[in-house]
């Protein structure tokens, strides 16, 4: 409503030079006041329940600086979870890497015609059509003891008798892990789709001429080119993945015995179901500060780019 | 492995056939999950741990579908989903245009500090802020209700979609709206008149783009409602598990159910949108 008030005025007052000069925080007010009451107000405040004990629960919180922070990283729950994450993470990111660039390089292949393309790149983009609580749901009725996953590693015997996957404590951590991968590599096959069809041809002609084979081609032209792309959608990925809530949330709740608690949960949990808000925050505030740095050298790398 | 190139001929057939089984394991593996999903969804709900399981079922029923149409509480869910998404378009598709409207024609003072703004949002993890959101929703009196869900939704979807959004302004020249200006209308004429009806295929992207955001979101639809007249489709399939004891096909029908409207916006405005998707996110 206001937007479209200041707007109007400003467009009232024509070209006269003060309205000239209040145009754009016209139109960027909405925007402004929005961000500001809704995210940067919430990062103050998160910053500040981190540095006090009590917050929310009770009227006055005192603040007791460094204790929360103190307390939380010689928590081992706390490093279990750190751990997991960055087990959960890494193996999620090389995985999302590797099968999106094999499958943007058979949909990219010369040798496939146009129909038989279009119809592969709709079936494997369809795990993105997914929303992260559909996708958790239906992993836990494909991985279930008496399930279809479970009836096949039965009669190539790959498995002896049914496997809890999201119940057993050794299989639980290899099984949210499998499935996040499954959620998420479209992402990266579509950029790398992208980028495969900017990859000049003359470079490839140039390869060609000087006697470089198929996989000396990809070696020398293809992954250079895709690098920029490459080195990108893994420092997004990474931060994607450290945030995964919804899937792990869904299908194991951090469990079983605490083998699949990632920060976000083990954050959740401390917020919303043992209500020490404070902690909450301190361990959020620690996300945060981790995907920040992230996200500064994301920033980096697209500036030396371009 | 250079020295492969002399038989041209029995190579490609080689290739070919590697290329033909690496395709087909790469659908199984990305499609046989969302049939099973599909398959399920038809089944009764004794066929669905049937031993060995049924590829294709038997009592081929709707059964599922009408079962989860004809609950009102499910209904619910999915009203509410829509409200909330269409809502949220509707407000981050116009605060966006303002925005890159200012952040594509005019130099101002603070606009690098909202620039950065907006770029380091969408790096601050949701789970940092639920907790500061929910107390201040509580505090606002907007916990539980659509408008704290639709005001939290927009600032998670307004920062990418002004990087669209600008990003497509600065592709269209600057002399087009100056020549309307030049005419005594003023920039909200431009914008409205000129630039808007030009830029269609950007605003779509936004659009669509926001739409899916705020129709998959979970951990806040979780945390920032209470009651069930208030859940959204991914809150309320959760719900669902805790309820009906496993009726596995109804969980399978409110998934599809819950997914035809984002596959059916991504399969009609699949171009616009990976397009703009990633000219976005390779400029910003």
């Amino acid at each position: 409503m206001t937007a479209l008030r200041t707007g109007r005025v400003s467009s009232r007052f024509g070209s006269s030079r003060l309205a000239r000069k209040a145009t754009p925080y016209g139109f960027v007010a909405p925007t402004a006041i929005l961000l500001i009451a809704l995210m940067v107000v919430p990062i103050v405040l998160v910053i500040s329940y981190s540095v006090s004990t009590g917050s929310i629960t009770s009227k006055d919180a005192p603040f007791t600086g460094i204790t929360n922070y103190v307390t939380l990283l010689t928590n081992p729950d706390f490093w279990n979870a750190a751990f997991n994450t960055l087990v959960f993470t890494v193996s999620s990111v090389v995985a999302h890497l590797l099968i999106g660039l094999g499958f943007s390089l058979m949909l990219n292949s010369r040798l496939l015609g146009s129909v038989p393309r279009a119809i592969f790149r709709v079936i494997y983009i369809l795990p993105w059509l997914f929303t992260a609580a559909i996708i958790a749901v239906l992993w836990r009725l494909l991985l279930d003891p008496q399930g279809v996953v479970n009836y096949l590693l039965q009669a190539v015997h790959l498995a002896g008798s049914p496997i809890a996957w999201f119940g057993d404590p050794g299989a639980a951590l290899f099984a949210v892990t499998v499935m996040n991968i499954w959620a998420g590599y479209p992402f990266f096959m579509i950029s790398l789709l992208a980028g495969l069809q900017g990859v000049p041809a003359d470079l490839y002609e140039a390869a060609r001429v000087d006697g470089a084979s198929g996989f000396q081609q990809f070696l020398s032209v293809t992954l250079p080119q895709l690098r920029p792309i490459i080195i990108s959608m893994a420092m997004l990925d990474v931060l994607w993945t450290t945030q995964q809530f919804a899937l792990i949330w869904l299908t194991t709740g951090g469990g079983p015995i605490s083998v699949t608690e990632m920060l976000s949960t083990f954050t959740y949990k401390l917020a919303f179901t043992g209500f020490d808000f404070s902690m909450a925050a301190t361990s959020a505030v620690i996300v945060l500060i981790f995907s920040l740095i992230v996200a500064i050298f994301y920033v980096r790398s697209q500036r030396s780019e371009s | 492995m250079a020295t492969v190139t002399p038989h041209r001929r029995p190579r490609k057939i080689g290739l070919r056939i590697a290329l033909a089984i690496g395709l087909l394991a790469g659908g199984v593996f990305a499609g046989f999950p969302v049939f099973w999903m599909l398959i399920s969804s038809f089944k009764t709900n004794t066929e669905i741990f049937a031993y060995p399981p049924k590829l294709i079922t038997e009592g081929f029923s709707f059964d599922a579908y009408l079962a989860v149409l004809g609950d009102p509480e499910e209904i619910r869910f999915f009203i509410n989903s829509y409200v909330v998404a269409l809502s949220v378009t509707a407000l981050t598709v116009v605060f966006a245009i303002l925005a890159a409207y200012a952040f594509s024609r005019y130099e101002f003072r603070g606009k690098k500090v909202l620039n950065v703004i907006i770029i380091g949002t969408q790096a601050v993890p949701p789970i940092a802020l639920i907790i500061p959101f929910f107390g201040l929703m509580v505090s606002l009196g907007l916990y539980n209700t659509y408008a704290g869900l639709i005001l939290t939704y927009i600032v998670f979807t307004l920062p990418y979609a002004i990087i669209m959004m600008t990003a497509y302004f600065n592709t269209l020249p600057k002399e087009l709206d100056e020549a309307v200006k030049v005419d005594g209308a003023g920039a909200w004429t431009a914008l409205w008149r000129i630039l808007v009806p030009i830029s269609v295929p950007g605003i779509v992207s936004v659009a669509v783009y926001t739409f899916m955001i705020s129709w998959n979101e979970y951990l806040f639809a979780l945390t920032l409602t209470r009651t069930n007249d208030l859940r959204t489709v991914p809150v309320g399939i959760q719900l669902l598990i805790g309820q009906n004891t496993y009726h596995w096909n109804q969980m399978m029908a409110i998934s599809i159910l819950g997914s035809i409207p984002v596959l059916i916006l991504f399969l009609v405005f699949q171009r616009y949108f990976i397009g703009g998707l990633t000219s976005g996110s390779v400029k910003s």
